[in-house]
């Protein structure tokens, strides 16, 4: 699915990923138990209102239960940046299709205009709308200019779990290890640091025909003494070409934790 | 060339940590000072040159989502050109925007009274013409009963005992059931206004049939009594919702604008908004007057005062929505820029 992309007027380009109707439908899931759940929980308790009064009851039930639903969507999504407990749960979030900041008005609409998505039933056109909408955007969302996108998880990447603490034989040949920083791509280096992230995911068939084809790429590059090159698998012998691409001077582990200071006062100035 | 990621993310990590609490704060409706705010751009480009540098050198996915989520959500903090932290002021909003935003698209409001009137002259003609037609124009149970039957029975009261237990319940069942059909109407603007078009017209139909009946069974008076008290306000506040449908239809179809879609519609979506907001006071207001009001007949209210009482609301109806807030500053504010 394409992604949102905006630019900034600062020339900087930034994507977020747009939520595909799988993960929002399941959200939209959660989200309705949760609206009959407080629904059973508002009749109930409204419901002991007719020792008072049978009709104030009656008429409390009517207009929770019509405005539960409007407003568990709309308030929630304002409080929340975006987000209702479904969507935190399949870490989803409502944004502007511009990328700025979501106003009331546009909630208030998109949430809304479900009584127009849900039509016929089961949410028939707003779920073919999703489906044909290239930002995967409903009826409700279209109209308010808004778009459901996956939260990234916020972590850097765990390099040094990944590379750190093993020996590295392709360091001893420091001419060879800076030609080969020179000869290969970025893109080149992130497949291959891709692979290794997710080596334990793949089939053991795939596993060994990727690694080698990556490892034959990566020697066909630059050549390596045979002592060195053929005494290593190819899985290792691509650990430590990415390895040598992305910590060309093994430093500092990456976990380490930064000093601690004050939250409230910045620990690097900024150059003006 | 490659970039050496150890030390760039070790050396960067902590402007954007820096950059992610400002944020934080910011989100939790907190305000910065003029040193917050400039310390907060400077994190921003500093983030945005880190991640054109991430792009370019290192195009590692996870970093680059992680850079990328940053620069998105201080994106959005620093252009975002309406002023989130203005209190929302309800007075102002209900005497000065929700009337100018009414007249600003006065066209659209015009055309939903037409096309009800238009409904409304098609079931009169059809009860006229084809008595039977009443089982399918009319609705809530109308085409069971004749009007003079139902007048004698609650002028004589037999009615009245039944609505006196189920006051506030009655009057809330209305207010919901007017809301969901006006959320609807709106709604329906998405289907480039033929179905706002189609609920306006049966709902024309409705109305038309039902006063056509009673017109001919000789109950014009009655009828005026019962319908003016709430219909004074609930029908003008279904013709709004119909305005809203056909404002948001005329977006979609981008007459006379060069604009994109999407920016028009952002500068539609407040108008919406206040519009149905509005529609949803009127409702509520029509909903406690048709529950505690309208379903009294003489000789317990006579039907002069009713009418009267209507015909009063009506007028002050019209002269909110053609007048309320002229004199503001801020009556006609210029298009957001978006």
């Amino acid at each position: 699915m394409n992604p949102l992309r905006i630019r900034t007027p600062e020339g900087v380009e930034f994507s977020l990923p747009i939520a595909g109707p799988l993960s929002r439908a399941l959200a939209y899931l959660v989200d309705f138990t949760l609206v009959i759940a407080g629904n059973i929980v508002l009749v109930t308790l409204l419901s002991t209102l007719a020792l008072i009064s049978a009709d104030l009851s009656q008429a409390l039930i009517q207009l929770g239960v019509f405005l539960l639903p409007i407003l568990y969507g709309v308030l929630s999504e304002w409080l929340w940046n975006g987000q209702t407990v479904g969507k935190r749960m399949f870490q989803l979030r409502v944004v502007d299709a511009e990328g700025l900041k979501l106003r009331f008005g546009q909630l208030l609409l998109r949430n809304l205009l479900r009584a127009v998505d849900f039509l016929p039933l089961f949410y028939l056109v707003g779920g073919v709308t999703t489906l044909l909408n290239r930002r995967s955007q409903r009826l409700g969302d279209i109209a308010a200019g808004t778009v459901v996108i996956r939260v990234p998880k916020l972590s850097a990447p765990n390099l040094d779990s990944l590379l750190g603490g093993r020996f590295n034989s392709l360091r001893a040949l420091p001419h060879l290890a800076a030609r080969l920083r020179q000869r290969i791509p970025a893109p080149e280096a992130a497949i291959a640091l891709q692979a290794l992230v997710r080596r334990d995911d793949l089939d053991p068939d795939a596993r060994i025909s990727l690694f080698a084809d990556l490892a034959n790429h990566f020697r066909a590059q630059v050549h390596f003494p045979p002592e060195i090159a053929e005494t290593l698998t190819d899985e290792q012998y691509v650990r430590n070409v990415v390895d040598l691409l992305y910590r060309p001077t093994p430093g500092r582990p990456l976990s380490d934790p930064q000093p601690a200071r004050d939250p409230k006062t910045p620990a690097h100035p900024l150059p003006t | 060339m490659i970039l050496d990621l150890d030390r760039f993310l070790r050396t960067e990590r902590p402007y954007w940590e820096e950059l992610e609490r400002l944020l934080d704060q910011l989100d939790s409706q907190a305000r910065l000072d003029l040193a917050g705010a400039r310390r907060l751009h400077a994190l921003y480009e500093r983030a945005s040159a880190d991640l054109a540098k991430l792009s370019t050198f290192a195009a590692e996915p996870e970093s680059r989502r992680h850079l990328e989520a940053l620069v998105g959500r201080a994106y959005a903090e620093i252009h975002q050109t309406s002023d989130r932290s203005t209190r929302f002021q309800p007075l102002h909003w209900f005497w000065v925007t929700f009337p100018t935003t009414f007249r600003r698209h006065f066209l659209a409001f015009v055309i939903a009274v037409s096309v009800s009137t238009l409904g409304g002259v098609f079931g009169a003609i059809a009860t006229i013409a084809d008595p039977d037609s009443r089982h399918v124009t009319m609705p809530f149970g109308h085409a069971d009963m004749r009007p003079s039957a139902r007048v004698r029975m609650d002028e004589s009261g037999q009615s009245r005992a039944g609505v006196q237990a189920v006051h506030a319940s009655f009057s809330s069942q209305l207010m919901t059931h007017n809301t969901r059909v006006s959320i609807l109407t709106l709604s329906l603007g998405m289907t480039w206004g033929i179905g706002t078009l189609i609920v306006l017209f049966i709902n024309g139909v409705g109305v038309g049939a039902i006063a056509a009946d009673y017109i001919l069974d000789g109950q014009a008076t009655f009828l005026a009594g019962w319908i003016l008290p709430h219909g004074s306000i609930e029908l003008p506040a279904i013709f709004i919702a119909g305005q809203g449908g056909l404002l948001l239809a005329n977006t979609l179809l981008g007459r006379r604008s060069n604009l994109p879609l999407a920016t028009r519609l952002r500068r539609i979506a407040p108008d919406l908004a206040t519009l149905i907001g509005g529609v949803a006071l009127l409702l509520v207001y029509a909903g406690i007057i048709e529950a505690f009001l309208s379903q009294y007949h003489a000789p317990v209210l006579p039907y002069s005062v009713k009418i009267t009482f209507g015909l009063v609301e009506l007028g002050l109806l019209i002269l909110f929505l053609g007048f309320a807030g002229r004199s503001s500053n801020s009556s006609n504010p210029p298009d957001p820029i978006p």
